[in-house]
């Protein structure tokens, strides 16, 4: 009954130490998203106001990029828009081709992970900095993003500080302190923000009323890398539209709460327009997005504001870690996005949820990702992915649910399974549930004889 | 009133016990109880396997064996969870379902509709409360830790009528247990492990019983509990709170 995810999560688990300390790590963000929100009296209604919002825009999103589009260029920013993950890539090499740009500092952004545009550029010849601290360290690792908040939260500073000392990046040997770790970080990483040509960012929230993007970060490397090179280059998908600033004020007062459990982020940047003499590209990205919309069962995926809280309370994120999960965002909105992008490939994770819904009641716009898993999973069997083994043992457990009769002439032998000792049940291929229980022991009367007999 | 008694599955076949002392419960409050001897299995293990099709015929038998209740009570929140939560979108379009506005825990109904204030009997024991995250969450029995709301815990207020119980409650306090249903099964490494680790934080209450509304819960973690040598035992609310009957 094994799923990919399944499994890796097994082999992540076999280092017991490891398992506890990732569990912990998240629990405690967990916990300082619990402290602020107990914090604002209106914070329930707040969330259930960043949905309404969210509803709004996404039903109303054509309007909406047309005027935040317009905006943009109406001081000169140049848009782009591209419908998929290769358009996007081809576009940005082209803008750093024609601007003979052969290194790009770049702030972290999911959506270039989505659209794996680093490797594109990579392939192309342009080098592309990772400046945010933990997508640096993972790029010199070449480990992907573990989470989509906190990328490199599963590594220990003892990793981080080797791999320093590998690089020539920390000069003291054995020297582990996160400080002395994060200053030499900033060092190297200051020489390529002078020598870049370009420099790029995500985008957390469009504004379409007055054509601001705008960019959350906590070590101000947004900044930094807008602020050297003559060239910025936003990528932006088309669901982070918001209608004005006062839509603005509601997600910005639950982003950072809900992620990190911080009132707000230590930098939040607006830009409208390239600074003088400098050029300002934005690409506005599709890849998928529209066909979200049109989804009856699921466009509610698309409210997402990627803060990651859902994966810091989801007890099987914390105890299988970001890697389990095939699809590169973990976690429940993970398993949903997965399923958008390609079902066939990612519907596996859909068996990393044990329903147990606090993702539902962390999310700052009601996207409802374990309600969402388990619309998911009934489409399992028309992609051709129900697993043949829970089939059978559905359509056993119906065969019998379906007659009484045979329900009563089961209950009736069931206490016959008590005899079967535990040693033969604990194997894993003809009893699952052995594996690490012992089997529960039936009761010699069920509730049905007893009431037979005249329990009433 | 009218109530009809709905007993999962796995509690008639494993738990009677519960089944029993939720009808004492009603008896003892003067509730007009009756059990419906077709009843059978509200669907959710095949529903949340993917197999929602299959847990349909289910919803239809029920919504009929039960319409003509006032209330439908069950000592199971995840089943009654499963009926209020998913029968109205199972039966859509073909079927107008009644049941999914009668349906109750035990704790939810002694609580809410009969509103009880003394109980007989005592419990001499320290019982750590498990709330289950279907109670927490679909059949709000407890306020859920991550929400800004008043705290309020439905299975404590009935449990404090028992005298001499020592109530206590895990550190995160509303986390999985890891049973899932057929999660379990699928999930074994990560569910055993959520088992392990809820256990634990059960036991460091100092409690000798855990205790909740839902004995699917309470199945998974005995399970480990007993291939790990635990000390600790596992017993539904609904007989604590009919101890004394």
């Amino acid at each position: 009954m094994s799923t990919i995810h399944s499994k890796n999560a097994e082999i992540f688990n076999k280092d017991r130490a490891k398992t506890t300390w990732h569990d912990q790590t998240f629990w405690a963000l967990r916990e300082k998203h619990d402290n602020m929100a107990k914090q604002l009296p209106e914070w329930e209604e707040l969330r259930s106001h960043a949905s309404d919002i969210k509803r709004h825009t996404i039903t109303h999103l054509a309007d909406y990029l047309e005027k935040f589009s317009a905006n943009l260029e109406s001081r000169g920013v140049i848009v782009h828009w591209a419908a998929d993950a290769s358009e996007f890539n081809e576009t940005v090499l082209d803008i750093l081709k024609s601007h003979n740009v052969s290194k790009m500092v770049k702030s972290k952004s999911m959506l270039t992970e989505e659209c794996e545009m680093n490797p594109y550029l990579e392939k192309h010849g342009i080098d592309v900095v990772e400046t945010d601290l933990g997508e640096r360290i993972l790029q010199l690792l070449h480990q992907k993003p573990s989470h989509i908040v906190v990328p490199a939260s599963h590594l220990k500073r003892e990793e981080v500080g080797r791999m320093f000392e590998k690089e020539g990046i920390s000069k003291e040997i054995g020297n582990y302190d996160p400080t002395y770790l994060t200053r030499c970080a900033r060092y190297s990483l200051r020489k390529e923000f002078m020598d870049a040509g370009a420099g790029m960012t995500g985008c957390n929230f469009g504004v379409a009323d007055t054509g601001d993007v705008v960019v959350c970060t906590n070590e101000g490397n947004a900044d930094m890398s807008t602020s050297m090179p003559k060239l910025h280059i936003v990528a932006m998908g088309i669901e982070k539209l918001v209608p004005d600033y006062d839509s603005l004020a509601v997600f910005h007062r639950l982003l950072c709460r809900c992620g990190t459990g911080q009132p707000t982020t230590s930098f939040t940047s607006h830009f409208r327009q390239a600074r003088p003499g400098a050029e300002m590209h934005l690409v506005i990205v599709d890849n998928g997005r529209s066909d979200m919309i049109a989804d009856k069962e699921h466009w509610q995926t698309l409210k997402c504001i990627r803060c990651g809280a859902c994966m810091n309370t989801c007890p099987v994120y914390r105890r299988s870690g970001g890697y389990s999960y095939t699809y590169f965002i973990p976690g429940p909105i993970g398993v949903n996005l997965g399923m958008f992008h390609d079902p066939q490939k990612h519907c596996e994770n859909l068996s990393a949820c044990s329903l147990c819904l606090s993702c539902d009641n962390v999310c700052p716009a009601e996207v409802a990702p374990g309600s969402q898993i388990y619309l998911w999973r009934q489409s399992l069997e028309a992609l051709g992915k129900a697993n043949k083994m829970k089939k059978i043992m559905s359509l056993g457990m119906s065969a019998l649910f379906n007659n009484p009769p045979l329900y009563n002439a089961a209950l009736k032998f069931a206490p016959l399974a008590n005899m079967v000792p535990d040693s033969f049940t604990n194997l894993g291929h003809l009893n699952p549930w052995g594996v690490g229980h012992s089997n529960p022991e039936f009761a010699k009367k069920s509730f049905r004889s007893l009431w037979r007999e005249g329990l009433k | 009133m009218k109530v009809g008694l709905f007993i999962p599955c796995y509690v008639d076949a494993l738990y009677p016990e519960a089944g029993v002392a939720t009808y004492k419960l009603l008896k003892h409050f003067g509730v007009d109880v009756s059990y419906p001897e077709k009843q059978t299995c509200c669907g959710q293990p095949m529903g949340n396997a993917g197999f929602e099709r299959m847990a349909k015929p289910l919803a239809r038998k029920f919504d009929d064996m039960f319409m003509d209740f006032d209330y439908v009570v069950a000592p199971s929140a995840s089943c009654a969870a499963y009926v209020k939560v998913f029968y109205p979108h199972i039966l859509e379009g073909e079927h107008e379902c009644v049941s999914s506005k009668k349906i109750m825990d035990i704790v939810e109904f002694l609580h809410d509709v009969l509103k009880i204030s003394s109980l007989p009997g005592s419990f001499n024991h320290v019982v750590s409360v498990h709330n289950s995250c279907h109670g927490v969450r679909e059949l709000g029995l407890s306020s859920p830790s991550e929400l800004n709301v008043p705290q309020f815990n439905k299975i404590i207020d009935l449990l404090k009528l028992i005298d001499g119980i020592t109530i206590k409650e895990p550190e995160r306090k509303d986390e999985c247990c890891g049973f899932g249903g057929m999660f379990s099964v699928e999930e074994t490494a990560v569910s055993i492990r959520m088992g392990e680790d809820k256990i634990e934080r059960h036991m460091a209450t100092g409690a000798e019983y855990v205790t909740g509304p839902d004995s699917s819960c309470l199945m998974h973690m005995a399970g480990i509990a007993k291939r790990e040598n635990k000390n600790i035992k596992f017993v539904h609310v609904s007989q604590i709170l009919a101890a004394g009957l």
